[in-house]
This record gives structure tokens, C-alpha cells and sequence, in this order.
């Protein structure tokens, strides 16, 4: 374990830490362009350089690792000098684009412009220009080799991440520019990615172009619902523009660093999935054709709830339900009411590899299976509906029409006396339901997911519930209070503490130990 | 504190002091106002002195506009009523007036909706809408910009932010009145008209 000094810090570090980890464990930022953690180092951007004593020339401080007595100063004068330089050639050629590139406000050269550069102009000629401006390199992703500064993050990504290998660097010089291969296109499940690798404006995402500037965004640290991996995400939504949004809150989905689960990664179908949130919601309670208040929503199913035997009532959850959705309705649905929950239904597995996209699209069946436990899949309750078993059927987001079939489900709706469908979008079973109840979408809740590594995460309220729409376990601890056995859980915390109380694998969990990583459930 | 009773009552302390002191003394001013003389309540000192001011401002200004009128005397002003709207007064060339989106040779916008302007507007009345040019080389355009003048407070930042010397407050525009605050709203059309 050599022992080195920075900037008259000392540190022990493992041998083979370069100088750039080893600051990082101090707090020392060093500038970087081409370093990415999770890619291999190139070490051609040079803006990283650092004096180290009894050296003769500056070391980039990505790629020299670290030695036993090496004493390294990042901010003496000879180092921020070669960073302005640096600065000034990675500069040359860039265009003044920043009133329309997407990438201003988040973007690395303005940084470390604004920090190590404020350099007067020495540049005499006319900045060399390319054929093309912004032109589109495949379904999702729009290229500028103007604004590129060459530091390969986006080819070492396909190189090594994908293994897709759509980037490369063509030409020399300052003719040098990154381009796909000829013929081919950036077009695979993780392209999104290499906007969020660009420390500058060079690729851009189609689906944000010119969407929104990045000073508007706010970010609510949360988790991806689009498949049971649950890749960590920061929903970046518009919060100082309410004149100007179109009904539109979500303006794009990022990534976000946790090493156990996406590293710092997230596929594209689960990038662009956020248009739900928005778009084709249930606002209102609705009885058959009519707009009703919670109130009298709650007391049509408390009426049946009453009036009928456990056996009659049949409720299907969902794995697109938290923790705290599941475990409020097996207090309600289960224990005080002995009715039959399920939460399984017979979807066909989606596309998977063994990257980041799983087979299973419900973001917590884990924890569906560690608090409902394991049961048959959803056939058996619509069976009984069918032949006129049940009273009452519940039925949390499944959209049972695309499951079963448009006959069976009109069947249902004739043969059941109150027909319930609770749920956050407007699908086809919502015709069919007698009573549909808004619930809000996982950006409006606070609650936990656990993943198919048993992992719980949080995710976090963005913003309020659209419309009348209210968090499904509130709703479900509303007709509660109607039956007069209240749930007194004040919030979402509340109800997970209960959990950890009372369900095995939760124990010893609290929000403040989840935290951003998340916990594992214990076997 | 020139009166006893003052200090009395109104001993305050405190970093405001002295806007409270200010504020009582005013109210104990008028608390405890003059009561106005028998000669006083005739009224007849201030009707006199209410016309001799007037007239002498009538005498004044009419003897000189007489005179300008002959030639004489022309470096002293006479006050000058503006017969507004017919006759507009004549603006500052940097007074802040009405916006305006200036327009590229070819008549397009030359807003390149970097929405500084929107950022900047301390009244949140620019509303723009961005949108991909067919030309690569403008990239970015405005397909809407939304000005409220309903709401605009003509500071002017919107003008100062723009890298593109797109929005100018120079139509020597001020009276914009209507009869629905929705037609205060501004659109790009209106805002390059003229």
C-alpha cells in the first residue's frame, strides 16, 4: 500500500490506484474530460495534468499510478497554467453554440472554462469548421463533430460497454472528428447512454432536443419501473416554468451511479418510458358513466365489502405496486378481510440480455413475493369472476383485456357485483370496470421497489399526484377507515416501519438505511 | 423629540426605531392637529392663494407664447400641452418601449430560442417554444414565442441577455391597451409586425 502526498494531504492507497482515484478519496477534484470511472482510460484529453515532485514534465493524473513518497500538487501554478492551455486548444475550434446546444448549463468546458480558463481569445484565423453541423447518427442520438473534443468516451463506450462498436475517430489533425462507421448506425438497447457520457454538446438526445433548458430541471432521485432490475434514475422534471409547461412535467429520465445495480448505465426502453406519467391518466373517481368524490367512491365498495362473505371478494394486485401499496393491502385485503389477493399475472416475459434488461417488467415482484407470498397467477380469481364466484373483484393497473381477452373481462363485468379497477393510466379493462379509482404514478409516490437481486430502493415524490389521483396505499387505507378498521399510518415511512416490524426479509430496514443504494432483503 | 409628551410615549427601541418613531409621530401629528382660526375657516386665504397660482402660471405662459409667436424671447420655455394621442410625444431614442423580434434577410426570426430572455424575465412573461430548424446551421428556432404584456414590467433584461440582438424594445410603442387581458398575450406574428 504505497503512501503518497497530495497537495499535503497524506493518503494510503492500494498499488495500482492512479493519482486521479486516490484525490478523489481526499476530496481533490482534478478536471477530466476523457476519464469516465467506468470506462477504460485513453488518457488523451491532458486536462488532468498534475505536477509531481522529482518529475520533470506534468503526468496526467488518470493514467499514472500511484507510487510509495510521490508527493503530487494539483494546484500549483505550473498546473493551472497547463490547464488553461489545455482549455485553449480543446477551445480552438469549438463553436460559440451555447445559446442552442442542449449540453449548455451541464457542460463541462463551460465548467471548467468558468474555473481554470477565463483566458482572453488569441486566435487570429477562422475556427475550422466541419461539413455537417448536428446531423442524426440513429434513432435516438444527434452528432456535432463541431463541438467534439475528440475525448473518445462515446467510442470506448460502444467499444467496451455494448460491444457494439458504432464509434470511431476518423481522419487526423484537426481534421479529426467522431463519426459512426460507415454504413452502420448507433442503434443499440443502450445508445442513450453516450449523451450522458459527452461532457460536451456533441451527441444529443433526439427525444430532449430543444425541450427544455437544463437551469429549469430539478432532479428527484428515483428508480426505473420498467423492468425488474430497477436501474437507479433521476427524474429531471420542470419546476420553475409552470407558464410554460404543456401538461407536460417529466422532461427526460438520467441515470444514476449505484455499483451494485446500472453502475451508471440505463437502457433506452427505460429511459424514454416516462410519457405515462403525463399522458392518458385517470383524474376523477368514476362510477359507470359519472364523475363521483372519493367519499361516495369508497363507500360503493365498502357496501359490497359488507354485505359479502371473505370468499366473494377477490382482489389482484400488482408487482408495479411499492412495498407499502402491497403491504397496506394485505393488512386490509388479507388480514382483516380474508379475501383472496393475487398479484401475479400471466404476462409473456419481454425482451431481456444479460446486461441490464430482465425478462420480468414489474419493477417489484421481489418484493410482491416477500410480502404477499408466493401464489398461483392471476387465472384462478379471473376464473371464479367469470363463473360468478365473487361479489367484488379489485383489480390494481392489470390491464385484463390485453391478459385475457376482450370477451372474458365483458363477461366479468356482468357477472360481478361491483367490479374495481384502481390504477394511474386509462387502458382498455377501465371500459369495463364499474368504478375506476385514479392512483398515482411511481414519480408522484414515496415508497420502496426491490429488484430482482432482492435489493429495496426508494423512490421519491417528484411532484404531487395529477388530478384527484392519490398513492395507492392511501386509497386502499381510505376504505379502510370506511369499514371502520383504520390504518393509522401518517406517510409512506410509516407504513414501511411496519413493515420492517412485521415482515421477515424487511427486517431492520428504515429509509434512512436504504438510502441511495438500497438494502438487501435478508433470506 | 422636541415635546415632553412624545417622549413620553414613544420611548422605542429596536434596529427599526426610528421607522416606528416616524410612523407615531405622524399619527400623534395628526392626532393632535391645530384646530384651524375663525379667519382660517372663511376659506378665503386659500381660494386666493389657490388662483393667484394658476393665473400666474396662465399670464406667464400665455405672454410668452405671445411673444414666441413674434420671435422674441424663444431660449425661455413656455409649458406645452401635447394634443396626446393625435400628437405622440416626442421619446428618448433609448426609452423602453414596446418589443419587437427583429427578422433575418429572409423575414424568419432571428431568435435562436436560447431562452436567456425567458430565464432572465423577472416577470415571467416570455414564453418560448423551441423547435428543430430544417436549416443544420440555425439548428434552433423559435415555433412560438409568447410575450405577455399583460404582465411585462419593460425592465428592459430581456433585451440586455439576448446573444442574438433579437428582441429590441425600440417600436415607440407605449400605449398598449385592450379591451381582454388575452389579447395582451403577444405572439411571434404580432411581435414582427411592422
Amino acid at each position: 500500500m504505497p503512501n503518497l502526498t497530495i497537495d499535503g494531504q497524506k493518503i494510503e492507497v492500494p498499488a495500482g490506484t492512479t493519482i486521479l482515484q486516490a484525490a478523489e478519496k481526499l476530496g481533490i477534484e482534478i478536471p477530466r474530460y476523457c476519464y469516465h470511472p467506468a470506462l477504460p482510460v485513453a488518457g488523451n484529453c491532458r486536462i488532468c495534468m498534475v505536477e509531481v515532485e522529482k518529475q520533470p514534465k506534468l503526468q496526467i493524473a488518470c493514467y499514472t499510478p500511484v507510487a510509495a513518497g510521490m508527493v503530487v500538487k494539483t494546484n500549483s501554478p505550473k498546473v493551472l497554467e497547463a490547464r488553461k492551455t489545455v482549455l485553449e486548444f480543446l477551445l480552438v475550434n469549438h463553436p460559440l453554440d451555447c445559446p442552442v446546444c442542449d449540453q449548455a448549463g451541464e457542460c463541462k468546458l463551460q465548467d471548467y472554462y468558468m474555473e481554470h480558463g477565463q483566458y482572453d481569445s488569441r486566435l487570429a484565423s477562422v475556427k475550422v469548421k466541419k461539413e455537417k453541423k448536428a446531423f442524426s447518427i440513429g434513432p435516438t442520438v444527434m452528432l456535432d463533430q463541431e463541438r467534439c473534443i475528440l475525448c473518445t468516451r462515446c467510442v470506448r463506450f460502444t467499444d467496451h460497454i455494448t460491444q457494439t462498436c458504432e464509434f470511431g475517430v476518423f481522419e487526423r489533425g484537426d481534421h479529426s472528428q467522431v463519426d459512426v462507421y460507415p454504413g452502420k448506425e448507433l442503434d443499440n438497447k443502450y445508445s442513450g447512454n453516450v449523451v450522458d457520457i459527452c461532457p460536451v454538446g456533441a451527441l444529443t438526445d433526439k427525444d430532449f432536443r430543444f425541450k427544455c433548458r437544463v437551469w429549469y430541471l430539478d432532479h428527484t432521485r428515483s428508480v426505473c419501473p420498467g423492468c425488474s432490475m430497477g436501474c437507479n434514475i433521476d427524474i429531471d422534471w420542470d419546476k420553475s416554468r409552470p407558464h410554460t409547461q404543456k401538461k407536460e412535467r417529466v422532461m427526460r429520465l438520467k441515470p444514476r451511479h449505484n455499483p451494485n445495480v446500472n453502475n451508471y448505465w440505463i437502457c433506452d426502453s427505460g429511459r424514454y418510458n416516462y410519457h405515462f406519467i403525463d399522458e392518458n391518466r385517470i383524474l376523477s373517481p368514476q362510477y359507470l358513466d359519472k364523475l363521483v368524490p372519493w367519499s361516495e367512491a369508497v363507500e360503493r365498495i365498502a357496501e359490497i365489502l359488507q354485505s359479502t362473505k371473505p370468499e366473494r371478494i377477490g382482489v389482484l394486485a400488482s408487482a408495479q405496486l411499492t412495498n407499502e401499496d402491497l403491504f397496506v393491502i394485505r393488512k386490509l385485503f388479507k388480514e382483516t378481510l380474508k379475501a383472496h389477493v393475487d398479484f401475479k399475472a400471466p404476462e409473456r416475459p419481454g425482451d431481456s440480455d444479460d446486461f441490464l434488461i430482465k425478462a420480468d417488467k414489474n419493477p417489484n415482484t421481489a418484493g410482491a413475493l416477500a410480502i404477499l407470498g408466493a401464489q398461483a397467477d392471476a387465472q384462478t380469481i379471473v376464473q371464479k369472476a367469470r363463473q360468478g364466484e365473487l361479489d367484488l373483484l379489485y383489480v390494481f393497473g392489470h390491464d385484463l383485456v390485453k391478459l385475457f381477452g376482450e370477451e372474458t373481462v365483458a363477461q366479468i363485468a356482468r357477472k360481478v357485483k361491483l367490479f374495481v379497477f384502481q390504477g394511474s393510466n386509462i387502458n382498455d379493462t377501465c371500459g369495463y370496470a364499474h368504478l375506476n379509482l385514479p392512483g398515482s404514478v411511481y414519480a408522484e409516490k414515496d415508497g420502496t421497489f426491490t429488484n430482482c437481486q432482492q435489493r429495496v430502493q426508494r423512490i421519491r415524490p417528484a411532484f404531487f399526484p395529477l388530478g384527484d389521483s392519490k398513492g395507492d396505499w392511501e386509497i386502499v387505507s381510505l376504505l379502510a377507515g370506511q369499514l371502520g378498521s383504520p390504518l393509522s399510518y401518517k406517510d409512506s415511512q410509516d407504513v414501511f416501519n411496519d413493515i420492517a416490524k412485521t415482515v421477515a426479509g424487511f427486517a431492520g430496514m428504515s429509509y434512512e438505511k436504504i438510502s441511495d443504494q438500497g438494502m438487501v432483503l435478508k433470506k | 423629540m422636541e415635546h415632553p409628551e412624545l417622549r413620553k410615549y414613544f420611548d422605542v427601541k429596536g434596529p427599526f426605531a426610528f421607522l416606528r418613531l416616524a410612523q407615531m409621530k405622524r399619527a400623534w401629528k395628526q392626532k393632535n392637529r391645530r384646530e384651524l382660526t375663525w379667519w382660517e375657516n372663511t376659506y378665503i386665504p386659500s381660494v386666493v392663494s389657490g388662483i393667484y397660482l394658476t393665473s400666474a402660471h396662465f399670464f406667464r405662459n400665455f405672454t410668452l407664447h405671445v411673444l414666441h409667436a413674434v420671435g422674441l424671447l424663444k431660449d425661455i420655455p413656455a409649458a406645452v400641452t401635447y394634443q396626446y394621442p393625435e400628437q405622440p410625444r416626442p421619446l428618448s431614442s433609448r426609452t423602453r418601449t414596446r418589443h419587437r423580434l427583429t427578422k433575418r434577410e429572409d423575414g424568419s426570426p432571428r431568435c435562436v430560442a436560447c431562452m436567456m430572455c425567458e430565464t432572465v424575465c423577472p416577470a415571467r412573461c416570455i414564453e418560448i417554444t423551441a423547435a428543430e430548424h430544417p436549416d443544420p446551421n440555425i439548428e434552433k428556432y423559435p415555433a412560438e414565442f409568447i410575450l405577455d404584456l399583460g404582465k411585462c414590467v419593460y425592465c428592459g433584461f430581456c433585451v440586455e441577455v439576448c446573444p442574438e440582438d433579437a428582441i429590441r424594445m425600440d417600436t415607440g410603442k407605449l400605449d398598449t391597451s385592450e379591451y381582454s387581458r388575452e389579447s395582451m398575450i403577444y405572439d411571434k406574428k404580432r411581435l414582427m409586425e411592422e
